[in-house]
């Protein structure tokens, strides 16, 4: 079913969105690559309802970390990451995979590397609005209130077996 | 499944292979974009038009092609297109079933209109849709990128927060998913377009008129279980259970469907899935226990769907769906598909096979014919792996085709180990991971449900 295979194009059903792997989501409960940025949301460790909203933008690696109401981390300084942009690296990693990441980031590395070793953008001030807002986007899902219907377009999108 | 009958199975049926030539010229078209057809692509889509020349669509599809000809793109064009397409798979899927009831001797029952329930879906969510499938339409695969991806966001949002529009919400969030981590699309290598075409032209469709789930009559028996089979993407999971049901009085065995579905986000996967389903325990208790159900008056729509309801249902009996597929599954009645659903993908007639050889290349070998089986569509959500499948002797699976060629998709397997006979099926875990090494797994990682409902809970509470 990969894109190596003839008569890929001819194919209603193929695996286009590579599989995820499951990790603990207590520390950092949303990662994603989008909009030019590694960027997610990380537990605060002190409270439930605070959270920091940590972000590394493509090319220029340049990072930023903040509560989600806009106050700055302490931590994230010059060129220095703070543990919520170590710990956003580390678990996006385990999410989609080092060459992925490194990738949308545009960055070189090989299996093995430091990934955050090789980033060395600097502090660059960003609303942690944007991300917190595609966050809850995110939770509402779970939220989502049910249908009865049954859903014959999802032949399209059968459950294929994980890749390690 | 004989050997002699998967021989007649895998004759192509005449028309196919022109159908999908006709397809195919028109989803290259798509590909680069309907805005600016070049010769090959304007031939391409008139003949798209042509092949359905004959048919009620005809009339509408050749104004479309001469609107495209001036540069006019509009939803009546778009819809005229994506009817047309959707005619001709039907098609293609209509021969194709005839046959695979043909070589199995499977009856199937008379298509049958329900009135349902009427109600207009709100056209503004449907307009919001159509517009970014216009735009996606005149942008063709290889012009879109982030921004036009976004451009969706919106839509997406409202369209899940209104049940009615399930169907459509759960298409478009697929492909917006699919065209996002392909962004820029112009810089793939290969282009599924096939696929993309396919999700395009029933989102369409879908966009137009609101979903067209039919209505349903009531239903009582019994339920006896034949397999799970299990939908995934990023955001929505569905499990799909095939069973025969014995109505209690008169009419024939039938063979039905039951789904039920969720919505969820990526960072849920594997055997964590079924949590999500947990609001329909009697029917996940009945797949991973193998049991059979009583149903009382639940609504069954003319295609087959039991419309889940658990007030009307109780868990029965242990019932075996190896000894279901031998014993019942030959004379149960098939039904029949609803029109617009028709398309080869929609193909998965349950089928029992035995007495095969596992081959080395990924076959079974039922003596005289071999058959694919599809190693890639094992859920994660479940115990099948590529080694039970390989050492198995007995399957139940679904018949499937695409790209032209028929496979087989293993629901549940068994087999004999230590002499002792092993069985596995999809749904096993449905009510948790019965296997040591996948209950260990799952408790590393956590529950990733528990987590995000807890911060939904306080996140979004306001
Ligand atoms: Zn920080």
């Amino acid at each position: 079913m990969s894109s190596g295979e003839a008569g890929w194009e001819e194919r209603s059903v193929a695996r286009i969105v590579p599989p995820i792997r499951p990790r603990k989501l207590a520390k950092v409960p949303f990662v994603e690559l989008a909009e030019g940025r590694l960027q997610g949301v990380v537990s605060s460790g002190s409270s439930a309802t605070r959270v920091y909203v940590s972000s590394i933008e493509a090319e220029t690696h340049d990072f930023n970390c903040s509560t989600n109401n806009n106050r700055p981390c302490g931590g994230a300084q010059g060129s220095f990451h703070c543990k919520h942009l170590k710990a956003l690296i580390d678990e996006a990693v385990k999410q989609y995979g080092l060459e992925r990441v490194a990738r949308y980031l545009k960055v070189e590395a090989a299996e093995g590397d430091d990934l955050h070793s090789l980033l060395n953008g600097k502090l660059v001030k960003a609303p942690a609005a944007v991300v917190f807002s595609r966050f809850l986007r995110h939770l509402t899902y779970l939220k989502v209130p049910a249908g009865s219907e049954p859903l014959p377009e999802m032949h399209w999108f059968p459950a294929l077996k994980a890749v390690h | 499944m004989q050997g002699v009958q998967l021989a007649e199975l895998v004759q192509t049926p005449p028309g196919v292979d022109e159908a999908m030539e006709a397809v195919a010229g028109f989803d290259a078209a798509l590909a680069d974009g309907l805005s600016r057809l070049g010769p090959r692509h304007s031939e391409a889509v008139d003949a798209l038009a042509g092949a359905v020349s004959a048919s009620p669509l005809g009339a509408a599809a050749a104004d479309a092609c001469g609107e495209l000809a001036v540069g006019s793109i509009s939803d009546t064009e778009l819809s005229a297109l994506a009817g047309a397409r959707a005619a001709l798979l039907g098609a293609v899927h209509d021969a194709l079933l005839a046959r695979l009831d043909g070589a199995l001797g499977r009856t199937r029952a008379e298509w049958e209109e329900h009135p349902a329930d009427a109600q207009e879906p709100p056209a503004n969510l449907l307009a919001g849709a159509r517009s970014w499938l216009r735009e996606l339409a005149i942008a063709g695969w290889r012009g879109v990128d982030e921004e036009l991806v976004s451009a969706a966001d919106q839509t997406l949002e409202a369209l899940w927060a209104e049940p009615r529009l399930r169907r459509l919400a759960v298409l478009l969030d697929g492909l917006a998913a699919e065209l996002r981590v392909s962004c820029p699309v112009a810089t793939m290598e290969r282009i599924p377009e096939r696929r993309w075409a396919d999700l395009w032209t029933r989102a369409v469709l879908l966009a137009h008129s609101g979903s067209w789930t039919g209505g349903a009559a009531a239903v009582s028996g019994r339920l006896l279980p034949l397999g799970v089979d299990v939908h995934e993407h990023g955001t929505a999971v569905q499990a799909q259970l095939h069973a025969v049901l014995e109505p209690r009085g008169d009419g024939p065995v039938r063979l039905v469907r039951a789904a039920v579905a969720a919505a969820k986000v990526d960072t849920i996967v594997g055997p964590e899935v079924w949590d999500l389903l947990s609001g329909h325990p009697t029917l996940l208790a009945a797949i991973a226990e193998r049991r059979a159900v009583d149903i009382a008056d639940m609504p069954l729509t003319a295609d087959g769907d039991l419309l889940w309801d658990e007030e009307r249902a109780k868990a029965g009996e242990p019932a075996d769906p190896f000894a279901t597929a031998r014993v019942r599954l030959p004379d149960a009645e098939a039904p029949a598909v609803a029109p617009l659903d028709r398309h080869p993908v929609r193909i998965a007639e349950p089928v029992l096979v035995e007495g095969y050889k596992a081959k080395r290349d990924g076959t079974f070998d039922l003596g005289g014919a071999a058959i694919d089986v599809d190693a890639d569509r094992l859920p994660p959500s479940g115990p099948l792996t590529p080694q039970l499948v390989n050492a198995s002797t007995a399957c139940i699976g679904l018949l499937r085709w695409d790209a032209g060629r028929w496979t087989l998709q293993p629901l549940a397997v068994r087999s004999v180990a230590k002499k002792q006979p092993v069985e596995a099926h999809n749904g096993d875990w449905a009510l948790g991971p019965t296997d040591p090494k996948a209950a260990k797994a799952l408790a590393r990682s956590g529950s990733a449900v528990a987590v995000l409902t807890e911060r939904a809970g306080k996140l979004l509470r306001k």
